[in-house]
């Protein structure tokens, strides 16, 4: 048999179906929904007047709409809450477990799925929402859908799905100091641009992406679709093991003995083929942080804008304009507003204890707002355990509860117009924080730095 | 779903690269439980200002500037997988978009909802754009039994491609639910091996 790629054998098992020049019905082994892009599918199903075929196999959260301060208040804004409580009712008429406001597991559903064991290694993850290539950092294929094919999942536990070309993304070497998961991908996204994995889905390797943490792994295939793959996934291996052992969902004794064994065989053979392949050597990684309205435009902290120069396409121009700022000069020094610490990208437990490591005994500048929004409750109940709160409180860093928050302002949490917002999220895009908002995406480092100085900085700076 | 057969239409030009779905529906319209009434908000932070006023530097609002195809610069559709987006296009009445190249979860979910999305050439879109600019009125012609773009009253026509399931879907306005639903047989033997 020839060789294969890891993606190449997750997916071929799970088709249950060819058509002839068409897509495949995929089976889907895990779903998870959110308020936002479910209702429309359980209305469809009511009209058809058919059930949840697996129901035990979608999980629901409420994330996107909901407030990230007295979440145990009634929601304020009635299209949100009315959201909100269709949601619940869905849920209860379908037989969905769900993990709702005041649920100890309740948060970001890019966060939940893996700390709760339910994302594992081998699996096919779908989820109404695009960040769904999070999982992937557990080797599985995850995916976002849109809400007819969230329908079709709820309807028959399958979607159908032209099969994506593979992607190779090999990182080598040691990173630098100050620099970490997200600077590798905002690197990467750059470089590829943000349409250059369309099409594709991408296997992150190399022995820099082997280091890795389990959640700095997840900043980096959450971030896949930022360069317009359907997703990215990586080989699991005993770090992953590890991060998974005692999770509430994962199988115990002598089934998680068997699924490890299981799990060990999911690697891309050594001579597989990938439609397309990329290499980068991390050494020559700088912090980052982009400048215009797409995850694509992005540059090392210490480089110029780049100005437009007549070739460059006429987007690069609108985006300077609409962040207002001028091609060939330095962001390093750039004011900045707010700075919003939070998202399925970066608001694990990891991300805030690097923050708290750099503003301890330290204090935000005064006219920055800054927010720090955790993924979800458990990971505020362990920033609480581990006296976190008390230092980023002290330090002038506002932390709330729970949910998307300012990564899509969706809630109340918005950057107001014309504001700089060095943001830990994933997009940029006009308005995406607020209408006239102008986000600046960079790490969890470079956002917290941000903080302290109340202009764009260099961590490695404050790292001396 | 409606059926899509031949569509002759005046073009409305949106030639910027990389529209995102934020900008074709910002969330903040999302929170709605139906499908429809989203059309509204179509392209809202472009289309109109801050106080509700429309913005007449903005196409949509130009009169002159309608039809039932969209045009648009390249990567259309990138961003988020909100459903919305396909949905507002088509409440606004799209029936088309035409681009060089298109998000994959956008396609899809265009694909779904009836709105057909047409890739052509970078070359080809830079002459529809050329002509459109001074000819406003001039039409396009979108065959999808034959695969064929062309611009009424000139040479410029191109092929495009979509796979033969989903024009069947889209001439028959056919969905994957219906389909997926009669392979349940299938779906259960499938979960009976794994077992
Ligand atoms: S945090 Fe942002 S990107 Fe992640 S799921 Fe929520 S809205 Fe989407």
């Amino acid at each position: 048999m020839s060789a294969k790629t890891l993606f190449d054998k997750i997916w071929d098992k799970h088709v249950v179906h060819s058509v002839e020049d068409g897509p495949q019905v995929l089976y889907i082994d895990k779903h998870f929904i959110h308020e936002v892009t479910s209702p429309q599918a359980f209305s469809g199903l009511k009209a058809r007047g058919i059930p949840v075929f697996r129901p035990e196999q979608t999980v629901a959260t409420a994330d996107h709409n909901v407030p990230t301060e007295n979440q145990h208040l009634p929601i304020k804004d009635a299209l949100s809450r009315h959201q909100v409580e269709t949601l619940i009712k869905n849920c209860n008429d379908f037989g969905v477990e769900l993990y709702g406001l005041g649920h100890p597991y309740q948060g970001i559903v890019h966060v939940i799925g893996p700390e709760l064991g339910i994302t594992q290694p081998g699996m096919t993850i779908v989820c109404g929402d695009s960040h769904t290539s999070t999982h992937g950092a557990f080797g599985n294929i995850a995916f976002g859908i849109g809400t007819s094919e969230v329908e079709q999942v709820l309807a028959t536990q399958c979607v159908l799905q032209k099969k994506p070309k593979t992607l190779k993304i090999q990182v080598d070497g040691e990173l630098n100091p100050g620099v970490v998961s997200k600077d590798i991908v905002l690197h990467i996204i750059s470089k590829l641009t943000a349409a250059g994995g369309t099409g594709h889905f991408i296997e992150f390797c190399g022995s820099t992406i082997e280091k890795l943490s389990m959640e700095a792994r997840m900043t980096i295939c959450n971030m896949s679709i930022e360069m317009g793959a359907r997703g990215g996934l990586i080989a699991p291996d005993e770090t992953t093991f590890e991060y998974l052992k005692s999770r509430p969902f994962v199988p115990k004794g002598e089934k998680w003995d068997r699924k490890v064994a299981e799990w060990k065989s999911l690697k891309s053979d050594d001579d597989a083929q990938f439609d397309l392949e990329y290499y980068f050597n991390a050494e020559e990684i700088e912090p980052m942080i982009t400048y215009g309205t797409n995850p694509g435009m992005g540059i090392g902290i210490t480089k110029d804008i780049p100005a437009p120069n007549g070739k460059t396409t006429s987007g690069l121009e609108k985006s300077l304009k609409y962040m207002d700022l001028e091609g060939g000069k330095q962001l390093l020094g750039h004011h900045v507003d707010y700075v919003f610490i939070g998202s399925c990208t970066n608001s694990r437990i990891e991300d805030l204890r690097l923050v708290a490591d750099l503003v301890k005994g330290k204090k935000k500048a005064d006219h920055v707002q800054a927010m720090i929004v955790p993924g979800s409750r458990q990971v505020e109940k362990q920033a609480r355990a581990e006296g976190l709160d008390k230092i980023l409180e002290a330090a002038g860093f506002e932390l709330r509860q729970p949910g998307c928050s300012a990564c899509l302002g969706m809630n109340e949490d918005k950057v107001p117009k014309g504001k700089y917002c060095v943001s830990t999220s994933n997009r940029n895009f006009e308005g995406r924080q607020g209408q006239g908002a102008r986000t600046l995406l960079a790490s969890p480092l470079t956002a917290a730095a941000s903080a302290l100085s109340g202009k764009i900085s260099d961590v490695r700076e404050l790292m001396k | 779903m409606e059926k899509f057969n031949t569509l002759n239409s005046q073009a409305v030009l949106l030639p910027y690269e990389d529209v995102d779905t934020d900008q074709i529906i910002p969330a903040r319209f999302l929170k709605s439980v139906s499908r429809e009434g989203f059309g509204e908000n179509l392209f809202r932070d472009w289309r109109y200002f801050e106080d509700g006023s429309p913005n007449p530097e903005f196409v949509l609002n130009q009169a002159g500037n309608k039809g039932d195809v969209l045009v648009a610069g390249r990567n259309f559709g990138c961003g988020s997988s909100r459903e919305h987006a396909a949905w507002a296009l088509v409440d606004y009445g799209f029936k088309a978009v035409v681009s060089s190249f298109f998000a994959d979860i956008f396609k899809n979910n265009a694909l779904n909802n009836g709105l057909l999305p047409v890739q052509v050439t970078d070359d080809f879109l830079a002459q529809v754009f050329q002509i459109l600019k001074n000819r406003p009125e001039a039409k396009l012609q979108i065959d999808l039994n034959e695969q064929e773009i062309s611009l009424v009253g000139s040479s410029l026509t191109e092929s495009f491609e979509i796979n033969s399931y989903k024009k069947y879907c889209l001439q028959n306005g056919f969905d994957d639910i219906d389909f997926l639903l009669n392979k349940k047989n299938e779906i259960e033997a499938y979960e009976q091996s794994l077992a």
